[in-house]
């Protein structure tokens, strides 16, 4: 079985990319299944379910969605084996900008889109960074300049990247990008023992832990304060 | 190639003098070099060496020094290409239709400046051949078929780099997003292409632009404000003059508040390859050949012929009697009998 983790920011067109490439996997007889992970709430796997394909999702609820995919990711591993796919992607929002899924051995996809603004790849860290391909989204409703001046921000974030352009809406690239997924010589069987990419922050304060009152009294283990000093000798 | 080798040992100050794009692959990457200018690349990344700096910044020495590295070698692979290096000619060689059937033509070579248009009912096969192109397909797409580059097999680097896209694209549905006015966005998308002369190609940029706009805008007017025909001629012009993509696609280009003549004129004279996917008649004429697509297969490849030619200016003069009724509608004006002229 291929494993493929595809993140992104929220609505950047994840499931529309997936769903295309997925069209082009089944013209080639190869059984595709879908694990979505989210933090509160998702339709995405009803989208997977028309699609004729397997799919669980996960909810992370109080947890940081990235921190519950790595506890959970060799079980979906061992399910997408016992289901006898050819191949499994997992789908999950980056929202925190801080953390990734990605694994060093499993090729790791991020989607980011045209209309999230120039500073966009600046602000991301490693869901962008270290992707081994970025899929770029929503090309059709800006101008080509923004869509070069875009893709060269990418560029400079991460160079060592394919980075494709894909309309989630007529799937256009999305073929091509099908062929850099999926290689019938590879083959997970477990992923115990690999490594994250990077890894997560250590976070943990009070709020973690389901406290909700204000105050100093409150905040306990990682507590960090904004520099509310006026800096003195710098712009 | 450089290596992190290369660079570790030469101070900020240095690399800069050396490669003077990569303030801005600091500047992207969130690196402040303020006051640290003079310090050996090696020693000012060692911030990230620190645990609470490496998880605060989620980035690693290592890491960052080898991504400094692989961009210094791209930009330099990039502003080496000169432009006999550059596309000349595209050619087809023909693949199937969605029946399995061979596509009718033998081989299919469009040359620099010459406009081709693309004709055909819709999910006739048009995105297709479009994506078959921008993907230098070879023999590796579900049409089997194959595209040459200056007759020679395409390198895969048209494939996945940012900065070699073989097509661009120009659509009706495309609009500007970017809250900058146009001075800023065309300095914006120079720098982006490491442009040395950037005051000199905003110029020419904006006196194209301008030249194709029915209505004249200035150098200062936010982008987003411009209007239909504005926006066009302006992603035209900029597109002609700035991208570095040797083929452009253009999905036709509706009838208002542009000179589209002088637009297909513009993208001819900059040596551009013109796919154009229209129906619009004297679009369709200006092109030197139509391709027509059918079931998902080039069903045939028609040259323009002189009497088609000839009848361009006859439509062309159609065309002027309902624009300049159009006019006269919006003027308040009544419509009559002479406005037809036949
Ligand atoms: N115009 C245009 N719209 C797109 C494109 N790709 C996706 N969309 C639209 O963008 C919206 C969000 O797309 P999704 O695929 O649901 O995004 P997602 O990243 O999976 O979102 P979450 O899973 O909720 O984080 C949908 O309305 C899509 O139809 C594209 O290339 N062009
Ligand atoms: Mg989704
Ligand atoms: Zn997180
Ligand atoms: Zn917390």
């Amino acid at each position: 079985m291929n494993l493929v983790t595809v993140s992104g920011p929220p609505s950047s067109g994840k499931t529309a990319v997936i769903l295309k490439t997925i069209d082009s996997f089944q013209k080639r007889g190869l059984e595709v299944g879908v694990v979505k992970f989210d933090c509160l709430y998702t339709d995405d796997d009803i989208l997977y379910e028309k699609a004729g394909v397997k799919v669980k999702k996960g909810l992370s609820g109080s947890l940081c969605p990235d921190h519950y995919f790595v506890s959970n990711i060799e079980e979906v591993t061992q399910w997408g084996i016992k289901e006898g796919l050819d191949i499994l992607i997992t789908e999950s929002a980056g929202l925190c900008n801080r953390c990734s899924p990605y694994v060093k051995s499993v090729t790791a996809v991020c989607v980011i889109d045209n209309l999230s603004g120039i500073n966009t790849p600046k602000k991301i860290g490693p869901m962008l960074k270290s992707a081994d391909i970025v899929i770029i989204t929503k090309g059709d409703i800006v101008s080509q300049a923004e869509r070069e001046v875009f893709a060269s921000r990418v560029n400079t974030v991460n160079p060592g990247a394919s980075i494709m352009h894909v309309n989630g809406l007529t799937g256009q690239g999305a073929y091509e990008l099908s062929t850099l997924l999926y290689d019938e010589k590879v083959e997970v069987k477990t992923l115990v023992g690999e490594k994250l990419r990077f890894s997560m922050p250590s976070a943990l304060c009070s709020y973690c832990l389901g406290e909700t009152r204000i105050g100093e009294s409150y905040q306990m283990g990682n507590v960090r304060k904004i520099d509310m000093e006026d800096k003195k000798g710098k712009k | 190639m450089i290596t992190t080798q290369d660079i570790q040992q030469q101070t900020i100050a240095e690399l800069f003098e050396q490669y003077p794009f990569l303030p801005g692959f600091f500047e992207e990457n969130t690196l402040d070099v303020d006051g640290q200018i003079n310090e050996k690349l090696d020693d000012f990344l060692n911030i990230l060496d620190d645990e609470e700096e490496k998880e605060n910044r989620a980035m690693d020495k290592t890491q960052v020094m080898e991504s400094m590295a692989e961009y210094i070698t791209q930009m330099l692979a990039f502003l080496g290409e000169d432009e006999d290096e550059g596309v000349n000619s595209i050619t087809l060689l023909p693949g199937t239709n969605k029946s399995g059937e061979k596509e009718k033509f033998e081989e299919l070579t469009i040359n620099k400046s010459e406009i081709v248009c693309i004709v055909g009912p819709t999910g006739s096969g048009k995105s297709r051949l479009l994506a078959d192109i921008e993907w230098v397909a070879q023999n590796d797409t579900p049409t089997s078929r194959t595209i040459l580059v200056n007759g020679e097999k395409g390198d895969k680097k048209w494939r996945v780099t940012s900065g070699h896209k073989l097509v661009a694209q120009l659509s009706q549905n495309m609009n500007f997003v970017m809250d900058l006015s146009v001075y800023e966005f065309l300095e914006l998308h120079a720098q982006s292409r490491l442009v040395e002369d950037v005051e000199g190609i905003i110029n020419k940029i904006f006196e194209q632009a301008n030249n194709l706009a029915g209505e004249k805008f200035s150098l200062d007017t936010p982008i987003t404000s411009l209007s239909g025909g504005q926006s066009r001629a302006l992603m035209i012009a900029d597109t002609a003059i700035l991208s570095k993509s040797p083929i452009i696609l253009i999905d036709e280009i509706e009838n208002a508040g542009i000179d589209r003549k002088k637009a297909l004129e513009l993208l001819v004279g900059e040596e551009k390859i013109v796919l154009m996917a229209t129906h619009d008649p004297i679009l369709a004429l200006m092109g030197d050949r139509r391709i027509v697509i059918k079931n998902g297969g080039i069903h045939k490849v028609i040259e323009t012929s002189g009497d088609e030619q000839n009848l361009l200016s006859e439509l062309e003069r159609m065309d002027n009697v309902i624009q300049n009724m159009r006019t006269r509608l919006r003027h308040g004006e009544i419509i009559r009998q002479e406005d037809i002229g036949f």
